[in-house]
């Protein structure tokens, strides 16, 4: 591959009208496009000198075909000279701060070095038109200088007083030229045009307009055979028009009244071609009374030049489907459709290493029957870059062809890395490089455990996956971008990939408490893990080997593990009975055996992951990725080992808990009564810095909360973990006890902006209730649960709390969508210099040490430097 | 929190940041340990000190933006919530965030949190003393006030009692108040006179036919601000960790300073730019952490600090607070392309054309732009090995 040159730097200029001119390739002075025949006019717009468009034609310019012919600019002489939009402020600032007579700036040179600075020190700020006082006197030339008007779009005046009357006085563009004309270079400088002979103001006054080449805006051929131009053209075509309008009556000396109008009509056309959306200024539009898109709406916004096409390349080697779940993969793999793998190639060079496994590649061909078929190719590529499709009758004979130095397209297989994506992208885990494997279906599959990086779910989720097609490329994806390098979150370096859901209530349930399992049972839940030695047995009885559940757990941790820490269902006791907790809590892994404790979510969860963490700093990356692997296949076998289900008579109750929660209630509604009296009493004591309404309304919350809280309790009192939600909610797989409470118990307050629900017509939410009324019913109270049912009120307060949820969220997104994209453009170009500073691309130095002490985010231990209690824990192997 | 002298020694003598040796100190005291086995330990800590080090040419902006970013999306929107103190609303959640990102000049919330000097936090009505100083308290609660329509008056009687509650003389409070109309309320028309037997202050207005003026000038009246710091709307004294601790309701850092038994010291503002100008930029860049980290904890998200320096660092970095957004950073960068392609795309470009502005391509987006790899990461590495062959 030739080095690619590098583009040192890109100047910016205004075009003077001989600039202009000397890059034009024709003057264009017809307005007309395309002739009877379909062929384009000589010196019209679509001029065969500016480039071409349609396959066949050549260029008149560089005799180049259409496709690689990059088009030339033509040019059109205006009538007569015409502001540019874009410049309307600087020929305002300049009007104002010279003279109107010799071109000056109005300041002394004293006045010029107290605001820009003396010559040494050019420190100060550039000339304004604050500067300058209006209406003073030329100290150059001692001219009366008079007030400039300037009126949107592109009108400017000078205020002439008359017998007393002030008199606008129109300055026309050629006016507003001549005297930018006067301004001399030197004086321009401290105006903030550093380079007058690049930039002088006068070429902001249009004396020739460039004609960009018809690549640039081509016409496209409707099916009825009709061609459509491109908005440009059409804007074009109008100035155009107008200029030889103008030229004519010009000529033939018509009235002054009929060549301002002209003037003003040209102004409006060369206005609206560079920018469409002026304030004070009709947008011109399209025949269907559509705005049309001119120069700077091809520019501006999210879908514009820059943003759209410039920031935002497209890609081939791309693909694109639903996800969903297949726990039996590695973490590091991605399940790839048949159909995609024979799509998607990758370039193999031929050498005399490979050239026998690339010729039996080529002779595969293009299809592959199944997933075990070896891979085929879909093209080979011949020295002088010929593409050769390979097809059902060519084979062999390509096959035969290929010698050292041609490139083959295989397919994908088994083992190829490609990235992985799922939009959107908010960090850099959203891309992650995975190993394929090939598979029948037309899913990508992936290991449920990759799930939270990529915030997927299998609700339709759908995923793109990209193809690395150099050896470079590859490098980079297996070393930095891999599933495994990135199981470290760099937000808080803590692991962000490890068990959800169902891998956390599995691996719960097989560790929870003891229990014993037969030789079969053990292997039966061990099968897809990569151990290959079993433990002995834990006990034997009357001749048969048992195994317990934490032994089972323990052979797929690494042999020196040591550590303690409290699993997620610890309730932070005042007195840790540690090995002893009634709860099974207290987690202990001495070299590597589980001792005592449950493995659940803060074990091997994604963001908490102790074991992950631990394994990662202990053992590496790898260890730490096969660990994860082990730990689903293991935790769903002991998942299925039991079953686990949930259905609607899983939130029954006994009709005692029913007799307590219906007491519960009452109670609450009648301290609400009893409150509300005490307030229309006026008896109410206001909190501090309240207002009487304020603390009622709070004591109310309060009365409520606590009250569904107690019948959660009462719940949660006749459901044990024999019960799917509870054992979810402990274990930290899903959902919490608030959950469980809203099914079994109440559903308690809706709220709208952290308030009762207090909106609804005359005094009320709702016409079932008295006007006025302040009880808990009237405003939002659902006294009933999930599974008992709502009645009708209750349906709808709770409709009302759930539509504001959604609002939320819909609000939330784009509001953090923005925040990410501004905190991205202010810090993309900062990295650590290799001096350890933090610096900008251009080399302004923003931290001396990174972070205050040169620690990596990622590598660190939840934010230390250092993990001294891991290390302390596993040399001591006790707790630290 | 004390380890054997000759441990204490090697220790202190390795080259570790002070966390991770008081982090050594906390984990070894009290527990049995060889030589050997602290040898191990110590010498696994450097080891993964050296290793934990951030490696030249990472993109540590990028991830720092994201870091804050990606969390975004599960932040709650609900503005007002009660932060610690259940009288005073603060903005919490993703609206927080933006403003601090933002570098508002007021925030929509802006409260204090006031420490005390040593002789102040541990006595109740001590601490009172200080609010009732800081606490904007208008003259309607020093005493009545009266509009007395047949002789065009207001009347003011003040409560000596309650004055003395309060520690202000009566006195003070008739000098001040008039004063207070005219400087702080831009009302001059009325004049006013002190009774200072029976402590009544009586204003009149100067147009003695308009009731308007009459009703006006008691409306100015009523509210005008005799004690305390007008920024500050409400104050509450709290107990916490075993000193009281005032939180304020409006913000005024200066004014707050000079009260006595305020300490100076520890007492915070949430509004950064009243930071910047009090106590300079060096503080707002620690306040812009401070704040940003505790809006992210309160909502349960964990964010590496180094990222929220970073943040901090880059919006301090010209002296001043500048936003993350079109009228700071982002808008005031070298590169034209990098500039265009934000925001204001064509603005940018026009302006560059006639300042003769050069783009020397050393960013992210200009070089995405050419098309050319980027000057970060693997991309920035200049430096090739060149494999020795040894034949």
């Amino acid at each position: 591959m030739p080095s690619p040159k590098r583009i040192g730097q890109i100047e910016f200029g205004l075009l003077s009208p001989k600039e202009i001119r000397e890059m034009s390739v024709r003057k264009i002075i017809w307005a007309d496009t395309y002739d009877d025949d379909g062929f384009p006019y000589p010196q019209g717009l679509m001029d065969l000198n500016l480039g071409v468009i349609d396959p066949g034609l050549r260029c008149k310019t560089c005799d180049q075909k259409a496709s690689e012919c990059p088009g030339h600019f033509g040019h059109i002489e205006l009538a007569k000279p015409v502001i540019h939009v874009g410049y309307t402020r600087l020929i305002r600032k300049l009007l104002r701060v010279t003279c109107r007579s010799c071109g000056r700036v109005l300041l002394s040179p004293e006045e010029i070095e107290k605001v820009v600075g003396t010559e040494d020190d050019q420190t100060g700020d550039l000339l304004s038109e604050k500067d300058v006082k209006k209406e003073r006197i030329c100290p150059h030339c001692g001219d009366q200088q008079l007030k400039i008007n300037f009126e949107k779009p592109t009108t400017f005046s000078e205020v002439v007083v008359e017998e007393g009357k002030k008199v606008e006085h129109k300055l026309t563009p050629a006016d507003i030229r001549a005297r930018m004309e006067k301004i001399p270079d030197e004086d321009l400088i401290p105006l903030g045009i550093k380079r007058p002979d690049v930039a002088r103001p006068e070429w902001t006054i249009l004396t020739v307009l460039p004609v960009p080449p018809v690549t640039m805006r081509p016409s496209i051929i409707l099916e009825n055979g009709q061609r459509s131009e491109d908005d440009l053209t059409h804007k074009l075509v109008d100035i155009i028009r107008i200029n030889q309008r103008f030229k004519e009556n010009q000529d033939a000396g018509a009235p002054q009244l009929i060549i301002e109008d002209l003037w003003e009509l040209l102004q409006y056309h060369v206005t609206t071609y560079m920018d469409n959306e002026v304030a004070g200024c009709p947008p011109a539009r399209h025949r269907s009374g559509r705005p049309l898109k001119t120069l700077s709406q091809r520019l501006k916004g999210k879908d514009g030049r820059f943003r759209g096409s410039l920031s935002g390349k497209r890609v081939n080697f791309s693909s694109r489907t639903v996800i969903s779940p297949d726990p039996n993969l590695s973490v590091r793999q991605v399940g790839v459709p048949r159909a995609v793998a024979n799509e998607m190639t990758i370039p193999v060079r031929v050498t005399i290493h490979n050239i026998e496994e690339l010729k039996q590649i080529a002779r595969n061909g293009p299809v592959r029957p199944d997933v075990n078929a070896p891979c085929g190719a879909n093209y080979v590529i011949r020295p002088d870059a010929r593409r050769l499709r390979l097809a059902e009758g060519n084979l062999d004979t390509v096959a035969d062809m290929i010698e050292p130095g041609w490139t083959v397209e295989r397919h994908l297989r088994d083992g190829d890395v490609v990235l992985f994506n799922r939009q959107p992208s908010l960090h850099r885990m959203s891309i992650m490089a995975h190993r394929v494997k090939v598979m029948e279906g037309k899913t990508f599959r992936l290991n449920p455990a990759v799930c939270p990086p990529y915030n997927a779910d299998f609700d339709g989720d759908e995923m793109n996956m990209h193809v690395p097609q150099t050896e470079e490329a590859r490098a980079e994806a297996t070393i930095l971008i891999s599933v495994q390098e990135n199981i470290l979150s760099p937000r808080f370096g803590g692991p962000i990939i490890g068990g959800i859901h169902d891998h956390v209530s599995g691996i719960f349930m097989l560790t929870h408490d003891t229990r014993w399992f037969k030789k079969e049972e053990a292997l039966y839940l061990l099968r897809y893990t990569r151990i290959e030695r079993m433990p002995a047995p834990g006990k034997v009885e009357e001749g048969i080997e048992y195994w317990s559940n934490k032994q089972v757990f323990s052979v797929i941790l690494p042999e020196h593990l040591n550590m303690v820490f409290q699993a997620s269902s610890c309730q932070n006791c005042d007195v840790c009975k540690k090995e002893l907790c009634e709860r099974d809590a207290y987690v202990r892994i001495f070299d590597g055996i589980l001792e005592s404790g449950t493995i659940d979510k803060k074990a091997i969860g994604a963001f908490d992951g102790q074991i992950v963490n631990r394994i990662i700093r202990q053992e590496g990356m790898s260890r730490a990725t096969d660990f994860i692997d082990d730990m689903t296949k293991l935790s769903i076998r002991a998942i299925m080992f039991d079953g686990f289900s949930f259905g609607i008579d899983d939130e029954d109750l006994s009709r005692t808990e029913y007799g307590q929660i219906e007491e519960v209630l009452k109670n609450a509604s009648l301290d609400v009564d009893r409150r509300i009296k005490i307030y229309e009493d006026g008896q109410l004591e206001p909190m501090p810095g309240r207002t009487v309404e304020e603390t009622l309304e709070m004591q109310i919350m309060q009365v409520l909360g606590k009250a569904r809280d107690l019948t959660g309790e009462i719940a949660g009192r006749h459901l044990g973990l024999g019960n799917s939600a509870v054992l979810m909610a402990v274990s930290g797989a899903r959902g919490s006890m608030l959950n469980l409470t809203q099914m079994a118990g109440c559903i308690g307050q809706q709220s709208v902006r952290g308030e009762r629900i207090v909106r609804g017509y005359d005094d009320r939410t709702l016409p079932h209730f008295r006007k006025g009324e302040r009880g808990s019913d009237a405003h939002g109270f659902i006294q009933h649960s999930y599974k008992g049912g709502l009645n009708p009120t209750e349906f709808f307060f709770h409709a009302i709390g759930g539509r504001e949820g959604l609002v939320d969220t819909a609000v939330r997104t784009s509001q953090s969508g923005y925040l990410q994209r501004r905190l991205i453009n202010a810090l993309q170009d900062l990295k650590v210099a290799y001096d350890g500073t933090v610096r900008t691309t251009g080399g302004r130095i923003i931290q001396f040490e990174y972070g205050e002490d040169g620690t990596d985010p990622t590598k660190s231990a939840f934010g230390d430097p250092v993990d001294v209690k891991g290390i302390v824990e596993s040399i001591l192997k006790e707790a630290a | 929190m004390t380890l054997p002298e000759k441990y204490e020694k090697k220790v202190e003598a390795a080259d570790l940041p002070v966390k991770t040796k008081d982090q050594i100190r906390k984990f070894l005291s009290e527990k049995e340990i060889t030589d050997t086995k602290f040898k191990q330990i110590l010498d696994r800590v450097i080891k993964e000190y050296k290793s934990t080090r951030i490696e030249p040419c990472e993109a540590v902006g990028v991830i720092a933006a994201q870091s804050i970013g990606e969390p975004g999306t599960q932040m709650t929107m609900r503005t007002f919530h009660y932060a610690g103190v259940a009288e005073i609303n603060v903005t919490l959640g993703l609206p927080r965030l933006i403003e601090i990102m933002d570098a508002r000049k007021e925030p929509s919330t802006p409260t204090m949190t006031v420490f005390l000097e040593a002789d102040y936090r541990n006595d109740r009505d001590r601490a009172r003393e200080v609010s009732w100083q800081i606490e904007a308290a208008p003259l309607h609660e020093f005493g009545d006030i009266t509009t007395d329509m047949e002789n065009m008056h207001v009347v003011v009687h003040l409560n000596t009692k309650v004055c003395d509650k309060r520690k202000i003389s009566p006195d003070e409070i008739m000098e001040v108040a008039p004063k207070k109309i005219k400087d702080r309320r831009h009302y001059r028309d009325f004049e006013h006179a002190i009774d200072e037997e029976k402590a009544t202050l009586t204003f009149s207005p100067k147009d003695k036919e308009s009731y308007q003026n009459l009703f006006q000038l008691a409306e100015h009246v009523r509210k005008v601000v005799v004690q305390g710091i007008d920024d500050i709307l409400r104050v509450v004294v709290r107990k916490e960790g075993g000193e009281y601790i005032l939180y304020t309701e409006g913000s005024n850092l200066k004014d707050v300073f000079d009260v006595a038994g305020v300490d100076t010291t520890r007492t915070r503002t949430n509004n950064i730019s009243e930071c910047a100008n009090v106590l300079g930029i060096e503080a707002a860049r620690n306040a812009i952490i401070f704040e940003a980290v505790s809006t992210l904890n309160e909502q349960g998200i964990l964010v590496d600090v180094r990222h929220l320096m970073l943040v901090a660092d880059m919006m301090c970095m010209e002296g001043e607070v500048k936003q993350i957004g079109r009228h700071g950073i982002a808008g005031e960068k070298e590169s034209v392309l990098s500039r265009a392609a934000f925001e204001v795309t064509v603005n940018h470009l026009l302006d560059a054309a006639v300042a003769n502005e050069v783009d020397e391509l050393s960013g992210v987006t200009e070089n995405v732009i050419v098309g050319q790899p980027i000057q970060l990461g693997t991309g920035d590495v200049k430096l090739i090995a060149v494999r020795q062959h040894d034949n």
